[in-house]
């Protein structure tokens, strides 16, 4: 049975492995590493880092298992825990995601915080966790950010027209192979923010040119295609994004292998969709950058 | 009322309080008659009901958009701060759709009989039939909505196989399908959020269901960011929440996956169906430590091409590459000759724990099995290979560290989905009027057993096509008086909510929510887990009992109530998985028989196979709650097999 009590020594018992299948590679030495971490505790507060020792940390863990790790630890000592998003753990549900050492989910290429494991990193580091900063991500707690205005670009325009019902027999049209794997290279964005995060002028040009590349390679989003750019891009601007200067930050971020002509697919459809509108940008912040 | 030991449940009589509104006549016929039979609401009265969706996953996200766009008033809450980070995105492998695009033999009714025959019989003809049915329509409707399935040169649809069947009709994005459709109706939905037609609440969890005059009416929920309780105000609640595969702490579910919901449903008169049928799947990245937070999946399409093995001899010390085919042991292959590596998810796990068990389990502990892509990567190449499964590959060597183009996977099964949940009849309306239930939330579709690429197609058939036509009968058919939010329901179920809170916040014990959450699910895996014993069973309710008792004295939480404050929200989840695993270890007890994933030792036939008795358990058991701290009484609903005979399942 397990101890009652559940903290940070590797020895702990706490759910020792569903499986029964514990004692994993009894002889990897843990990691010592020194944190420090963003504390905020709530929108427009004061915030500080915090510092804290990390004596022992499993080289298997994922970046995630060794900050529940801490915050067992912090709450057995009468402290508030660090306040996280997270969900599904597997890189999918984009909920996490924070810098680490200034890198917008860490040091590993593509690959999000979660299934950010301890092995990238040598004992004796000292870490720095900050969250999202970005005009648009306004920070709720810790490293806790408010990234709600990627749904309001979507309600904008980030979609098909179709209603449940009235779609016709699936193999009626048909997509070339190329069309849907580059479509489907452009939807595999899990909406995290680390684009935004990473770029000097808090941008959401990848995830917007994402989403109009997804829907414009294929022939189900060519009705909507031109408002769909321009009322994109209207949102993103309103909701307080930078523009595109071609840092291409966001794409060494991005966890999902999101490329850069994502966003030059975006300027192409903006600029056809403002010329063939006849009318000025609707846009206010220098359209699609 | 059910003694602790059971050989009570009733056979053949039916409860009256289960009226299933399962239509008759031909099963081809029923779905539609159906629908001519129900009510309808005109289009300009739409927009005075007011729909509240709770869980936007594919059932939720789906039925929310659908019914904004008939005109229903329509608002949506989420636990998530957006409404795509809904569990069902992690789904990797597939959707079923009966299109028979590959000329193989497939067809509605083969899909409704695998269906069938894969939940080991203990689920409704009816509704499966109507499910194989709607399959089509959801493939069509993705694909305008711009899924991006994967696609053969010519440009048509392409499919796999998946376990339990032996067509080819899965329909699949790599390995992200789940994401893939999630965004679908997602996008679907924001169009309505965009138009206004849809309120959309994220960050909120439903602590409490309101049920005025017998008719569920609204909600109590937590707005998780400022910790205010919000009375929300409906004409019908639909609950999309998802399954409780987390009560095992350690699940493939994602970390915010609760039962809650259903719980506190349940609580106000809506009974629970087969709490004890739970899926463990085959292919899961095997626990490596005690820090463990939760298990990954490895989806069942790589065993399209992955051939599952263990070596001929105990204690082997070789590498698997140097293990030579005559000292392996494919196992799957050997006992199931006829479905091979792609047996249902069921018998694959109970294979694999048996060969383990038996000391022939490799890894450091003994406790997984081989995967191996070798013949498939000589026969197709690696560029094909890395085509089909790469993300999953790739997941796979970021969380091991090990190149799987290399070395075979190692995998243990691990608890994945539920097929239990709250009972619903043919309109997907529980026993609360005014509450419908769909996608892994019901009970309805699976039976003991889901087969692969299943759980996605029911979740878009409730949401798409099923709900939006039979809500009709509940909002047309019901006289639902005006309430509002200061009615004296709404204020009782707000004061019990804070209350919980309150008690909560006081307890200032020495244990974190999350020891006695591992300490649950370490119990349910040992005693409730992939093999059952009346014994076990009876031992783990006492035990389950204990450590709720030492919960409630003995949590603490850091922090206050008017703020984000995730060790409150886990709290508030945990308290309830504790009460509802003490019901899930007494069905699993009352239902003394094996079906599907439902394994008691004490049944099986001589090869090991799950032994059922149709005689006295060919029934879904539906659980009333009748007061706190007293005993759940066991509604039987009788299960009639027209059209699939009912037969001891075979894949040999």
């Amino acid at each position: 049975m397990t101890s009652p009590a559940a903290g940070v020594s590797p020895t702990m018992a706490a759910g020792a492995s569903a499986t029964a299948t514990t004692g994993h590679a009894p002889d990897k030495s843990g990691l010592r590493l020194t944190l420090k971490v963003w504390r905020q505790a709530a929108r427009g507060a004061l915030g500080r880092f915090e510092t804290f020792e990390m004596p022992d940390v499993s080289p298997d863990m994922s970046f995630l298992e060794m900050l529940d790790v801490l915050n067992e630890r912090l709450i057995k000592e009468g402290a508030d825990a660090i306040a996280f998003d997270h969900d599904c753990r597997e890189g999918i549900c984009g909920s996490c995601g924070f810098m680490i050492n200034g890198q917008a989910h860490g040091p590993e290429r593509e690959t999000t915080v979660c299934q950010l494991h301890m092995r990238s990193f040598r004992s004796g580091q000292t870490l720095v966790l900050e969250p999202w900063r970005a005009t648009a991500f306004p920070i709720l707690k810790d490293l806790f950010v408010d990234r709600s205005a990627f749904d309001r670009i979507i309600a904008a325009g980030g979609y098909v027209s179709i209603n449940t019902g009235s779609a016709p027999e699936a193999n009626a049209t048909l997509v070339p192979k190329v069309a849907a794997e580059r479509a489907f290279d452009a939807a595999a964005c899990i909406a995290c923010g680390a684009c935004v995060a990473a770029c000097p002028n808090g941008s959401a040009m990848l995830y917007v040119g994402a989403k109009v590349s997804h829907l414009g390679a294929l022939p189900q989003g060519q009705a909507e295609r031109d408002s769909r750019a321009l009322s994109m891009v209207e949102s993103m601007d309103a909701e307080g994004f930078g523009n595109c200067s071609n840092h291409y930050e966001c794409v060494a971020a991005c966890p999902k292998g999101i490329t850069a002509d994502n966003i030059a697919q975006l300027n192409r459809d903006f600029a056809l969709a403002t010329l063939r509108s006849g009318s000025k940008p609707t846009s206010t912040g220098g359209g699609a950058g | 009322m059910v003694p602790p030991t059971a050989a009570t449940a009733a056979p053949a009589q039916g409860s009256v309080r289960l009226a299933s509104k399962a239509p008759t006549g031909p099963i081809e016929n029923r779905w539609s008659q159906h629908k001519f039979d129900l009510k309808l609401v005109a289009p300009a009265n739409r927009r005075r009901f007011e729909v509240l969706v709770v869980g936007t996953g594919l059932a939720g996200a789906s039925a929310a958009a659908t019914l904004a766009e008939l005109g229903y008033t329509v608002k949506a809450m989420c636990i998530h701060g957006s409404p795509r980070r809904a569990h069902s995105i992690a789904a990797q492998g597939g959707i079923n759709a009966a299109k028979n695009y590959q000329n193989d033999g497939d067809s509605v009714h083969r899909l409704f009989y695998d269906t069938v025959k894969g939940g080991d019989f203990r689920a409704r003809e009816s509704n499966v039939h109507r499910l194989a049915e709607i399959s089509t329509a959801i493939i069509d409707q993705c694909v305008a909505q711009g899924v991006p399935f994967a696609r053969e040169y010519g440009g048509t649809l392409a499919n796999r196989s998946f376990g339990g069947a032996q067509v080819s009709r899965t329909f699949y994005a790599r390995g992200q399908t789940g994401q893939q459709l999630l965004l679908g109706a997602y996008s679907a939905m924001m169009r309505q959020v965009g138009e206004g037609r849809l309120g959309l609440l994220p960050d909120r969890e439903m602590v409490e269901l309101v049920v005025i005059d017998g008719v569920a009416r609204g909600v109590i929920a937590r707005n998780l960011r400022t910790g205010v309780l919000e009375r929300h105000v409906a004409d019908a609640v639909l609950l999309c929440t998802g399954g409780y595969g987390n009560v095992f702490f350690l699940s493939t579910n994602a970390k915010n996956s609760n039962v809650t919901a259903s719980w506190r449903a349940h609580k106000r008169g809506a009974f629970f169906a087969n709490p004890c049928f739970t899926q463990i799947h085959p292919t899961c990245i095997p626990v490596s430590g005690h820090y463990q937070s939760k298990l990954t999946l490895m989806s069942e399409s790589l065993r399209n091409d992955g051939r599952v093995w263990l070596p001929k001899s105990k204690g082997e010390k070789r590498r698997p590459d140097q293990i030579p085919d005559e000292d392996r042991d494919y196992y799957l292959e050997r006992r199931y000759p006829s479905f091979g590596n792609l047996v249902p998810r069921d018998v694959a796990s109970r294979a694999a724990k048996e060969r383990c068990d038996a000391g022939f389990g490799v890894g450091d502990t003994g406790m997984s099995v081989y995967l191996d892509f070798r013949d498939a990567i000589r026969r197709d190449g690696e560029a094909t290979i890395r085509g089909k499964y790469g993300n999953l590959f790739q997941m796979y060597e970021r969380i091991t560290g090990e190149d799987p183009y290399k070395v075979p996977m190692r995998m243990y099964p691990a608890v994945h989905y539920t097929m239990g949940g709250l009972w619903v009849d043919y309109n997907l309306e529980s026993t609360i009027p005014g509450l419908f239930v769909l996608g892994e939330a019901n009970f309805s579709d699976h039976g003991a057993n889901r087969l692969g690429a299943s759980a996605l197609m029911q979740g878009l058939a409730d949401g798409y096509f099923v709900v939006p036509a039979t809500i009709a009968a509940h909002l047309a058919g019901r006289v639902l008086p005006k309430v509002n939010s200061d009615h004296a329901a709404f204020a009782a179920a707000e004061a019990d909510a804070a209350n919980r809170t309150r008690t909560f916040l006081s307890l200032r014990g020495t244990r974190t929510v999350d020891s006695f959450h591992r300490e649950l699910g370490l119990l349910m895996w040992d005693e409730c887990g992939m093999a059952r014993t009346g014994e076990g069973l009876g031992r783990a309710r006492q035990r389950i009992r204990e450590l709720r008792a030492a919960f409630w004295q003995d949590i603490r939480i850091p922090g206050d109530a008017d703020n984000i404050n995730q060790e409150l929200e886990k709290a508030g989840r945990v308290a309830d998985f504790l009460e509802f695993a003490e019901l899930f270890a007494e069905d699993a007890h009352v239902r003394e028989e094996s079906c599907g994933g439902h394994f008691r030792e004490e049944y099986q036939t001589p090869e090991g196979e799950a032994l059922r008795d149709d005689v006295n358990f060919c029934h879904a058991a539906a659980w009333e709650h009748t007061g706190e701290g007293r005993p759940s009484t066991r509604h039987v609903e009788p299960l009639e097999f027209e059209y699939v005979k009912l037969t001891q399942r075979s894949y040999k």
